[in-house]
């Protein structure tokens, strides 16, 4: 095949909710620009909104960055945050440690991890308690 | 569905003079000023009218029908749109209005009260039986949907399938008018008194249906300065005109009116494009799903404020709300005539709502991908400041113009005199010397 590739990087900033939801938002916007199939695109439009709203919520700061190659579609998220004690538990649907307030703005139904594993085909999630964590979703173009 | 995009807009280069106001406000993007003139990117536009607001020079022409050609037809039915009423004096009643418009060569002026009530009943119907995703977004305004096809094409599903009371409203006129003269449907003519150009694509384009009902538009700010002297005439004489409007109608010109069973907790309603782009963002991210219905309107005001309108939106609200008080409150739909036509599918739209993507930057996903390398070269050298000057409404999609081959890198002004001042640099540093102008700016004084 080709080893084109697309990177781009976007910054999060931790309880920025004015600015919340701005990055999935371009990653949407520049794979429509680009062509992608729109059940593709939805995809992942929300998986990357999951994440970010992840950090946005519980990190400090973070980066979401985006890889198109011919083949795939990968978002890597990283962030500088309290970590996840058991991704197990954290990955099982309607486990939430959202606070009332995150549950005021309409989050913390425990289905934002599982949500972007339902939308992608691949997703690795690794994480240190009180360094950050990392999360590496794919979705395959074709 | 890749059809040419119909557009009932068009940039009058001789009267444009590239002011650049019609750029700025344009919600979607879809105006670039090339060789001093305005041009429109046809797969973006949604011919919300915003541009012909703004524009002071009448250099955005709408192309809608004109009232002097209306005569030519064996019979011809006037479909007002509830905004026409709030444009005159207070005393000026609907009944006035048909009347006026019944002297002036219409044969039939259509009731928007009956099928604005009728649509608010279709649409209590069709929401008791809908089980698909939430939340359903209103599909009357023309630019709306335009905006769903074009930018959510994963939404185009959740467009309400109900038609709108002007396509009924013109329906059942001409079914009365053809049983009242014996002439076959096809024979009578429907023209919209429409508040926007919008319509006038919903005409010609017919989402959701096989094809619209209504033939032609006038805008009123054309039919305006025709049917306000015959008010006067109609007023003058004394002659006592049928009221057959009631309270119902009138609320349309700026809201749907949405149905009493419907919680107002699952409803919302939207007014303006770039809050109605906020509402979409969120519905497409998966949000919103515990409404039911959101209504989205693409002008601020509702229809009042449409782009073809004469009075000023606030003004014409008021007037609407005013009218309202002054006409029969009755309900002016039989509700087992409705639940009959529902379940002979009269109200629902007839063919899918089609998708309609823009163009994109790349045919192919290699040429995507190269393409879009390129354009964040281009942009991470463009100074973000979103001045214009290079007739591209902002510095991403000027980087995105320059990658297409539309528009050359050097019309960024900002990047030029970079060029030019290190050049300069140059010169001077070769021993040319610079002059007093230069030498104040990089000694920090104004040359005084």
């Amino acid at each position: 095949m080709t080893d084109a590739e697309f990177v781009r990087a976007y910054d999060i900033v931790g309880a920025d909710f004015t600015n919340a939801g701005r990055a999935s938002t371009g990653i949407k916007e520049t794979l429509k620009n680009m062509g992608l199939a729109s059940a593709l695109i939805r995809r992942v439009a929300i998986a990357a909104y999951e994440a970010e709203m992840n950090m946005v919520m519980y990190a400090r700061r973070g980066t979401m960055t985006l890889h198109v190659t011919p083949n795939d579609v990968t978002i890597d998220v990283r962030d500088e945050g309290p970590g996840i004690p058991d991704i197990t538990l954290a990955m099982q649907e309607g486990y939430s440690t959202a606070t009332p307030e995150m549950r005021e703005m309409g989050f913390g139904a425990g289905m934002g991890l599982p949500n972007i594993r339902r939308n992608t085909d691949e997703m690795v999630i690794t994480s240190e308690v009180n360094q950050g964590t990392a999360i590496v979703m794919t979705v395959h173009v074709s | 569905m890749a059809e040419a995009h119909y557009h009932s807009i068009r940039f009058d280069s001789s009267a444009c003079h590239g002011c650049m106001a019609c750029m700025r406000v344009c919600p979607t993007q879809a105006v670039r000023i090339r060789c001093g003139h305005a041009t429109m990117l046809e797969d973006r536009c949604i011919d919300c009218g915003e541009c012909i607001k703004v524009c002071t020079r009448n250099a955005v022409v709408p192309l809608t029908a004109s009232p002097a050609g209306l005569g030519h037809f064996d019979y011809t039915v006037a479909v007002p749109s509830p905004a026409l009423y709030t444009q005159f004096d207070l005393n000026v009643t609907p009944g006035t209005i048909h009347q006026a418009l019944r002297n002036s060569g219409f044969d039939a002026a259509a009731s928007l009260s009956w099928s604005c009530g009728a649509v608010t009943h279709a649409i209590d119907l069709f929401l008791a039986e809908y089980r698909g995703p939430g939340p359903l977004i209103s599909s009357f305004c023309p630019s709306v949907v335009r905006l769903v096809q074009i930018k959510y094409p994963e939404l185009v599903d959740q467009l309400l399938p109900v038609l709108s009371p002007r396509e009924v409203a013109a329906r059942e006129a001409k079914r009365q008018a053809s049983v009242e003269t014996g002439l076959p449907p096809d024979r009578i003519h429907a023209v919209y008194m429409t508040p926007c150009p919008a319509k006038m694509v919903s005409i010609v384009d017919h989402p959701g249906m096989d094809a619209s009902y209504i033939d032609s538009a006038v805008g009123i700010s054309d039919l305006f300065p025709l049917l306000a002297p015959v008010i006067r005439e109609v007023q003058t004489s004394g002659l006592h005109v049928p009221e057959t409007e009631t309270a119902a109608g009138l609320g349309w010109a700026f809201s749907i009116s949405l149905p009493s069973t419907l919680p107002a907790e699952h409803t919302m309603s939207v007014w303006g494009l770039p809050n109605v782009l906020r509402i979409l963002d969120d519905i497409d991210k998966g949000k919103l799903q515990r409404y039911t219905f959101i209504e989205c309107h693409a002008c601020f005001e509702g229809c009042v404020s449409g782009a073809l309108t004469v009075e000023n939106p606030y003004v014409a609200r008021a007037r609407a709300l005013r009218l309202q008080q002054s006409l029969p409150k009755r309900d002016p739909v039989d509700r087992a005539d409705m639940r009959a036509r529902h379940e002979r599918g009269e109200f629902r739209t007839t063919v899918p709502f089609a998708v309609r993507p823009p163009r994109p930057l790349g045919g192919d996903i290699v040429t995507a991908i190269t393409r879009m390398q390129e354009r964040d070269r281009v942009a991470a050298r463009l100074p973000g400041i979103d001045c214009g000057a290079c007739g591209s409404p902002t510095c991403a999609t000027f980087a995105e113009d320059v990658v297409t081959g539309e528009v050359d890198l050097a019309q960024c002004v900002v990047l030029r005199q970079g060029q030019l001042e290190e050049q300069l640099a140059r010169l001077a540093a070769a021993g040319v010397p610079a002059s007093r102008e230069q030498r104040a700016r990089r000694s920090g004084d104004d040359g005084h």
